[in-house]
């Protein structure tokens, strides 16, 4: 990533514009023309450097349910368990971690009462406990990451 | 907030992988989902406006940023203390999600999750010793737990059907 990059991952995390040619009024915001802007975000999304690039949607707002799971998954069996996990369409992200409790991941469903089902369908797999920590209260969300 | 009709949902589909980039995104979605463009800037205008679209625009691999340390910072707040001191974490500046979880005991007695990006572990246990400052003695407890590996990351995937009937939640 080069400086033109950086200011635009950092600029554009947020209010894209909602007008007919947004790429060309966030390019003149930035500097840049449409064209250039456009090649920039292809190759960022190519590259990996970005993960998406739209909208960023609420699952609960849109009526669907969300859950943070956590599981102790033996190390010798780790890879297979991590594969079963995201077999399951619903697992969104789903990360390794630090922890006696090393497999973390987010399930989202559409159907609320779905959320248990997936749950259980992955303890029943892996003879493993699943811990469910769905949310209760939510303080802050939104990072702007510096790029 | 008001359930997605059938045509949200058409539009959510459409959308949720990304924008298309072709010069006019909306009226490229708008083709593929029967929709004039001034059509689909209104709703997901909307969309924006009740939060069901929490931004438009870049979502970074934040790894490639040079933020590789990843660290979910999880506390045991006497659950009295956490309507006054989690919005009080939640407004630290380098605090991307935080939320009140249940505790699991005996596994998991923490019920509140903070998670911190920086670009070394070294900065973030800065990060956490000042949310130790902000909390105080209401944390009776805590720990970090940094991620070593991502193994999936996804969007929510909608389909275009409605799973239930709607209702008004």
């Amino acid at each position: 990533m080069d400086a033109i990059d950086r200011r635009i991952v950092g600029a554009l995390q947020g209010g894209f514009p909602l007008t007919p040619r947004p790429y060309a009024d966030a390019a003149e915001a930035l500097g840049l023309d449409e064209a250039a802007l456009m090649a920039r975000l292809r190759r960022l999304l190519a590259d990996g450097d970005l993960t998406r690039f739209g909208p960023l949607y609420d699952a609960e707002k849109l009526g669907g349910a969300v859950t943070l799971a956590a599981m102790a998954v033996p190390e010798d069996r780790f890879e297979a368990v991590a594969e079963a996990v995201n077999a399951h369409p619903e697992v969104a992200h789903n990360y390794r971690r630090e922890h006696a409790l090393n497999l973390w991941f987010v399930v989202a469903c559409e159907r609320p009462e779905r959320i248990a089902e997936v749950l259980d369908a992955i303890a029943a797999e892996t003879g493993l406990e699943v811990l469910d920590l769905p949310k209760r209260d939510e303080y802050f969300i939104g990072l702007r990451l510096e790029a | 907030m008001r359930t997605l009709d059938a045509i949200d949902r058409r539009l959510v589909a459409a959308t949720q992988a990304g924008l298309p980039l072709t010069p006019r995104p909306y009226a490229t979605v708008g083709a593929a989902v029967g929709l004039a463009e001034a059509a689909v800037i209104a709703r997901l205008t909307r969309l924006l406006e009740t939060g069901a679209i929490r931004r438009i625009g870049a979502v970074p691999n934040h790894y490639r940023l040079g933020y590789r340390a990843n660290g979910m910072s999880v506390w045991d707040v006497e659950d009295a203390a956490l309507a006054e001191l989690g919005p009080r974490v939640g407004a630290l500046p380098f605090v991307s999600h935080c939320y009140r979880r249940p505790r699991r005991p005996p596994l998991w007695p923490y019920n509140l999750f903070a998670m911190v990006h920086a670009k070394s572990r070294g900065d973030v246990a800065a990060q956490v010793a000042e949310i130790a400052r902000v909390l105080g003695p209401a944390a009776r407890g805590h720990d970090v737990l940094y991620s070593s590996r991502i193994l999936k990351k996804t969007g929510l995937r909608i389909t275009e059907t409605p799973a239930r009937e709607p209702c008004s939640a």
